[in-house]
């Protein structure tokens, strides 16, 4: 089942080919077997996921059903869903149960699809390689010596190991699009603002998006239409009305401009993972799109300014974990301030103290202009770059990562060598534009991605474009060779 | 940019975060590392230029002053270390 798509399980499922149940003991048993090498899950939720199943399958006898009615998916843990056991893969929340549901888990869960369980992550959505796990590092399906990338390195494993149709991942600089282009998965990063943060344990409040991944554009468009639109229950959630995501996934591409940013091309990228790129770009030249150089010269401010702005946010929410209403508490703290400080270091992982201390630093007084205020310049800066790209162009095109997925360790000793992983994606998130990684190709036997990046809220016009690539190749279907016919 | 010792454990500390000599020494150099990357960002001209602290220039939107929420302290506490008579028990705070 593994290489089925949305469509096709949802007309099996209707024409009661398949049943739910069934579909969801197939992939309950497959995460069993296969997922102890690549620890792509924390929480599996056997149960529910099967009392979920059953549910779709009577609501399809009584014909009420959505595309998503009784397809087994996965949610990254930093979603809370409410009865269910959410880490963010922190010791702080090791024992977190939600007494509430998150809009995403939410409108999933209305759409009838059936959770099979919360993936591994980077804790609290800090890093690029999914190492930073309380619960230990998730392994790479095309190879188990490299990374998975990160944050949502999980769910891209369980994806590309075929243990979940799709899955929810959350990109703060990257963290659906990278470890969806180290997996040879699809993921998008939908506009900041598209899709509620109710729910979602915060990183960097002016960052964070939700957004879906899975095999192809087609199966990303059916999550993301399940769950994108405004929530009174987020203050930043946009009220911009949705599209029909499906509604135009086919369109022809003719007369599509394609913009490629010098500065993505340059020194730094890999150049294997640059032809993959040139290639992808050719396919939709054929497809009848026109292609131009363009620029955006700040690209290489992003790095700093993420590394202000994310930190600075992280500090000021990450203080919330103070061993008073949830999580993990020290033992027996002889004062208030013992406590607090004992909680978190023992709670907290390293790259998250470190972040937090970056930002604590950032933020204090002395300091303020010249780190964070600064950052928020060079911000609009970044963001004034797009706006005028997109006067021009339909899309921007790149590469995700200047590599592909690099191995077990390699960059843990060296954060600034991890933080120029993200220079391609990081900007997206700083401008808050929607961004999505396509399979496009191999380099070494492992999976390039390319970036399609689009203009404010043009979800549709990126899932349009990434489908019509699928449709003329067939990278996203390869599946890796150590969970073929496993 | 180089910290000391000294400079890494008071930022902890205002982070409310107790590190050993031994961790302050190895954030030391790498929060060292993190800050000389941000400091390209001194070498750009930003006058003028508004900072942009949401990326759609959003403000933030109010609700009616209506209660909405139901009392859901049961739930709310079950999380927590330590109750006592619905309330959170922490360390004595006043001698």
């Amino acid at each position: 089942m593994i290489d089925q798509n949305i469509r096709s399980l949802a007309q099996k499922l209707r024409k009661k080919e398949l049943s739910s149940v069934e579909l969801t003991q197939d992939y309950l048993k497959r995460i069993n077997e296969i997922d102890p090498q690549f620890n792509s899950f924390i929480t599996v939720t056997d149960e529910l996921a099967l009392a979920q199943a059953q549910a779709a399958d009577n609501a399809i006898a009584n014909g009420e059903t959505s595309p998503l009615t009784g397809i087994p998916v996965a949610h990254k843990d930093l979603f809370c869903t409410e009865g269910v056991l959410t880490t963010c893969a922190s010791k702080i929340l090791h024992n977190f149960v939600p007494p509430y549901e998150s809009t995403v888990t939410a409108r999933i869960k209305a759409a009838g699809a059936v959770a099979l369980g919360k993936t591994n992550m980077d804790e609290f959505a800090m890093g690029s390689s999914n190492e930073n796990s309380y619960f230990g590092a998730v392994k790479n399906p095309w190879n188990i010596n490299t990374v998975p990338g990160g944050s949502s390195g999980g769910s891209a494993a369980a994806v590309a190991a075929g243990l979940c149709v799709a899955a929810t991942g959350t990109d703060t600089g990257g963290s659906i699009r990278q470890p969806a282009s180290f997996c040879g998965i699809t993921g998008l990063k939908p506009t900041y603002g598209r899709v509620s943060r109710f729910g979602m344990i915060a990183y960097a409040s002016s960052l964070d998006q939700a957004g879906p991944m899975a095999r192809s554009a087609e199966d990303c468009a059916y999550l993301l239409q399940s769950f994108a639109g405004f929530d009174t229950n987020d203050s930043t959630s946009s009220e911009t009305a949705t599209e029909g995501y499906l509604a135009s996934i086919d369109s022809p591409l003719a007369g599509l401009k394609i913009g490629l940013p010098k500065e993505y091309f340059g020194d730094g990228l890999d150049s294997d993972v640059a032809q993959v790129i040139m290639d992808a770009v050719k396919e939709f030249e054929k497809l009848g799109a026109t292609v131009q150089e363009i620029s955006l010269p700040n690209l290489n401010l992003s790095i700093p300014s993420y590394y202000v702005i994310a930190p600075s946010e992280a500090s000021s929410n990450l203080s919330r974990f103070d061993g008073v209403r949830y999580g993990h508490r020290c033992e027996d703290p002889k004062d208030l301030l013992d406590m607090y400080m004992r909680t978190r270091s023992e709670g907290f992982g390293k790259e998250v103290q470190k972040r937090i201390m970056v930002g604590t630093y950032a933020l204090s007084e002395g300091y303020y202009d010249a780190y964070y205020v600064k950052a928020q310049r060079i911000r609009r800066l970044i963001k004034e770059d797009f706006v005028k790209a997109y006067q021009e162009v339909d899309v921007i095109m790149g590469p995700v990562a200047p590599t592909t997925a690099f191995g077990l360790g390699e960059k843990t000793t060296d954060p600034v060598a991890m933080y120029l992983e993200d220079i391609y994606t990081l900007s997206v998130n700083l401008a808050g534009i929607p961004a999505m990684s396509v399979p496009a190709g191999f380099s070494n036997g492992m999976p390039v991605g390319l970036q399609i990046m689009g203009n404010y809220f043009d979800e549709a016009k990126l899932l349009n474009v990434a489908h019509k690539f699928q449709q003329a190749t067939d990278w996203h279907t390869q599946t890796p060779s150590l969970v073929k016919g496993a | 940019m180089s910290l000391e010792k000294q400079d890494v454990q008071k930022i902890a500390h205002l982070a409310r975060l107790s590190l050993s000599d031994q961790d302050a020494e190895e954030y030391q150099h790498s929060l060292s590392s993190v800050l000389d990357l941000v400091e390209q960002m001194q070498s750009v001209d930003t006058d003028g230029v508004e900072p942009l602290s949401n990326p759609l220039e959003a403000t933030q939107r109010l609700r009616e002053d209506v209660v909405t929420e139901q009392d859901r302290r049961e739930a709310f506490l079950s999380n927590a270390p330590q109750t006592e008579s619905g309330l959170f028990l922490v360390p004595q705070v006043i001698d």
